[in-house]
């Protein structure tokens, strides 16, 4: 999905779609636009309903359709084509802009979701709400724990259990726009200075507690993941001060990234990749400070009402070939080392996806803590009503 | 009977009077099945779908927060006394929809009147076809290009080849005015339309052959005469903003914040849901008030009590 932007050009009609495509697949209004407009479900309905519709089996190992639900430009296409192609099963995909709300919609229960994509941090609270189970790793061969590095994949294992396997990692840095921003950026003290002043009305931050209550806790040295009233207080101070100067406050950045309302952004490693594959102005940037560092990865709810098909989706995305080709799209490197040498170079040597070494030993995991915490779930919503 | 403020030949309102009261009497002995069957399916609804859910949502707003977030049984009124919290995203809320509906009526009256006074038949069935096509594509789309159309490449872009430069629309509390304005205007139109259709023009022939200038018939008589159609769009676009939260997500770009996006917010992000249950208990009350209120107000006005809402 590649998008050139013309500066300076009116939007044309189809750029209006593509841009409303990546809305659909985007952040804040995502989680509401399909059920609104009941697209979605109508795709999804017709698509399964319809036998003339319905793709044919190559084998009859699963049947029923798999309920996916993800993160926004989160996957290959062709690799859940694929997959359709190879099980007859098809593929029901819902995204979402936030762990918290996957927590809500699971704690809700009734979601019928069979494969999810669970950040690091909230595997644990999964676990101790009993709402996920400890996977089957036999019903995964092509999973292999040894090539995972385990500093990403630890958190998938709970009182020596595995409850979900890694999917790809990240880090949470900054895009910037260098046609506007000339000043050398290395730090989140400069994107919080420099969004009140030079670039006032035209930074983004991310519509989201973890992220931006933590990066402005960077700003003062504390940790990504603090929980301390004073500190938290700090950030709050900071957030407020700077709110006024925001263009937004949205997870779903790129538009306005990509048509120069804004020139800075709290920005994800694979959000860059995309943005910089289109644009090569658009820069990455991981804070000197730190930031946070994550992993995502796949698990299986409890009340999954197909687990068969949910086991045979993940097992096919961790074979190494197929997630390669979901490297290529998504932009997020693998945590699986058999999976880095099918890649072309141009990902391989690209440092948004694997940045210097030294630049990532000051990023933390996000803590359990912070995905319940009242007193960060509060300042958020001072820093939004503000 | 309430006077009414045309002088004349004040027989509109004791028209339509006698004329609701001719369709209502009951020729026809209804049994009581009948009646059953055609109250059922609304009573049932209302039973489930709305009494039913307020009653949970009150249940829960006396709740606590959950410690992995949700709900946990308690009687406090812990979430009430904190409702200032939100006092923001009222205050929003309860400004920025009162005056776009407001606007509203400013833009959509003109249109109305034309559509059912100066516009010839030949055209009128058109027209008001026109005024409807918007529904026909989804909301969200039509927010998302006014989000290209408001934003720098867009009007503020053609402003500074006009030497107007450095004008900022999107993600301000104007561009959820000018997206309130733009999506409610039908919903505004078609009332008014109606209510000024159905008015006898002999009340306005009348007016003026006793000599009151166009603006006073205007004033006196048409006016008037249409405010149960202003009522009932008003009621329509306020309720609907009032619980809005998409407009604001999309054009307020996060930065204008309604109670509606509190509310998303606190049942998807934060999970306090009986911080939420009370939140939304306010805005029921608040609504509740306000259009008990306001309907009052216009119905004195108007003298006329057959509205639609009521």
């Amino acid at each position: 999905m590649s998008i050139k932007h013309k500066d300076g050009k009116p939007i044309s009609a189809s750029k209006l779609m593509d841009e409303l495509h990546r809305y659909r697949k985007g952040s804040v209004t995502r989680r509401h636009f399909l059920g609104v407009t009941g697209l979605g479900l109508a795709a999804s309905v017709l698509g399964t309903a319809v036998p003339g519709l319905r793709p044919r089996k190559a084998r009859a190992a699963i049947s029923g359709t798999l309920s996916l639900c993800t993160w926004p430009n989160y996957h290959n296409q062709a690799n859940l084509d694929q997959f359709t192609k190879d099980t007859g099963v098809p593929i029901q995909v819902t995204t979402f802009g936030s762990n918290e709300e996957m927590l809500a919609k699971l704690q809700a229960g009734g979601t019928g979701w069979d494969v999810f994509v669970p950040t690091n941090y909230t595997i644990s609270t999964y676990v101790k709400l009993g709402l996920i189970d400890p996977l089957d790793l036999s019903k995964l061969p092509n999973f292999d724990a040894k090539t995972n590095d385990p500093r990403f994949t630890g958190e998938g294992t709970v009182d020596g259990k595995v409850y979900a396997v890694p999917k790809d990692w990240g880090t949470t840095g900054y895009a910037v726009n260098t046609k506007t921003v000339k000043n050398e950026m290395t730090s989140w003290k400069q994107f919080w200075d420099l969004a009140q002043t030079d670039y006032s009305g035209k930074v983004t931050v991310h519509d989201y507690q973890l992220t931006t209550i933590g990066n402005a806790l960077k700003y003062y040295g504390y940790s990504f993941n603090s929980v301390d009233a004073k500190e938290l207080a700090d950030a709050e101070k900071l957030l407020l001060a700077v709110k006024p100067h925001l263009f937004a406050i949205t997870s779903d950045y790129q538009p306005a990234m990509r048509n120069g309302d804004a020139v800075m952004a709290v920005c994800w490693t694979g959000d860059a990749a995309q943005m910089a594959r289109d644009l090569p102005e658009i820069k990455y940037v991981i804070a000197k400070e730190g930031g946070e560092i994550w992993t995502d990865f796949f698990a299986i709810p409890k009340e999954a009402p197909n687990k068969e098909a949910g086991y045979a989706f993940i097992d096919f995305l961790e074979t190494p070939a197929v997630n390669a080709k979901e490297v290529e799209v998504h932009g997020y490197p693998s945590t699986d080392s058999r999976v880095t040498p099918l890649l072309p170079d141009a990902i391989k040597n690209n440092p948004i996806l694997y940045p210097a070494t030294d630049l990532l030993t000051n990023l933390e995991f996000g803590a359990a803590i912070t995905l319940t915490d009242p007193a960060r779930a509060e300042l958020f919503a001072r820093f939004k009503s503000a | 009977m309430r006077e009414i403020s045309v002088r004349w030949p004040a027989r509109q309102a004791p028209d339509l009077e006698i004329g609701r009261k001719q369709s209502l009497a009951p020729t026809v002995k209804r049994s009581g099945l009948v009646t059953a069957l055609l109250v059922g399916p609304a009573v049932t609804m209302f039973f489930f779908l709305l009494i039913l859910p307020l009653v949970v949502v009150l249940i829960y707003s006396f709740g606590e927060r959950a410690d992995a977030g949700g709900y946990a049984p308690a009687f406090t009124f812990e979430n009430y006394l904190n409702l200032g919290a939100r006092g923001k995203a009222f205050f929003n809320t309860l400004t920025l929809a009162p005056l776009a509906t407001f606007v509203t009526i400013l833009f959509a009256y003109p249109m109305a009147y034309f559509l059912a006074v100066k516009c010839s038949p030949k055209w009128r069935t058109m027209l008001l076809v026109l005024v409807i096509v918007p529904f026909w594509t989804s909301q969200l789309l039509r927010y998302y290009a006014w989000m290209l159309i408001l934003g720098s490449k867009g009007v503020p872009a053609y402003l500074a080849m006009l030497a107007i430069e450095g004008v900022r629309i999107i993600n301000t509390p104007f561009s959820v005015l000018i997206g309130a304005v733009y999506g409610f205007l039908p919903l505004m139109v078609l009332p008014i339309y109606v209510s000024l259709e159905r008015l006898d023009k002999g009340l306005i022939e009348a007016a003026e052959d006793l000599g009151a200038t166009p603006v006073r018939s205007f004033l006196q008589v048409t006016l008037p005469l249409s405010l149960p159609g202003i009522a009932t769009g008003s009621m329509l676009t306020f309720i609907l903003l009032m619980g809005e939260f998409i407009l604001p997500a999309f054009l307020g770009g996060g930065k204008v914040f309604f109670i509606g996006n509190a509310l998303v917010d606190l049942f998807l992000q934060s999970r306090n849901w009986p911080f939420g249950a009370a939140v939304a208990m306010a805005l029921v009350i608040i609504m509740f008030v306000t259009v008990f209120a306001y309907m009052r107000f216009v119905l004195r006005k108007s003298g006329v009590r057959n509205v639609a809402m009521v």
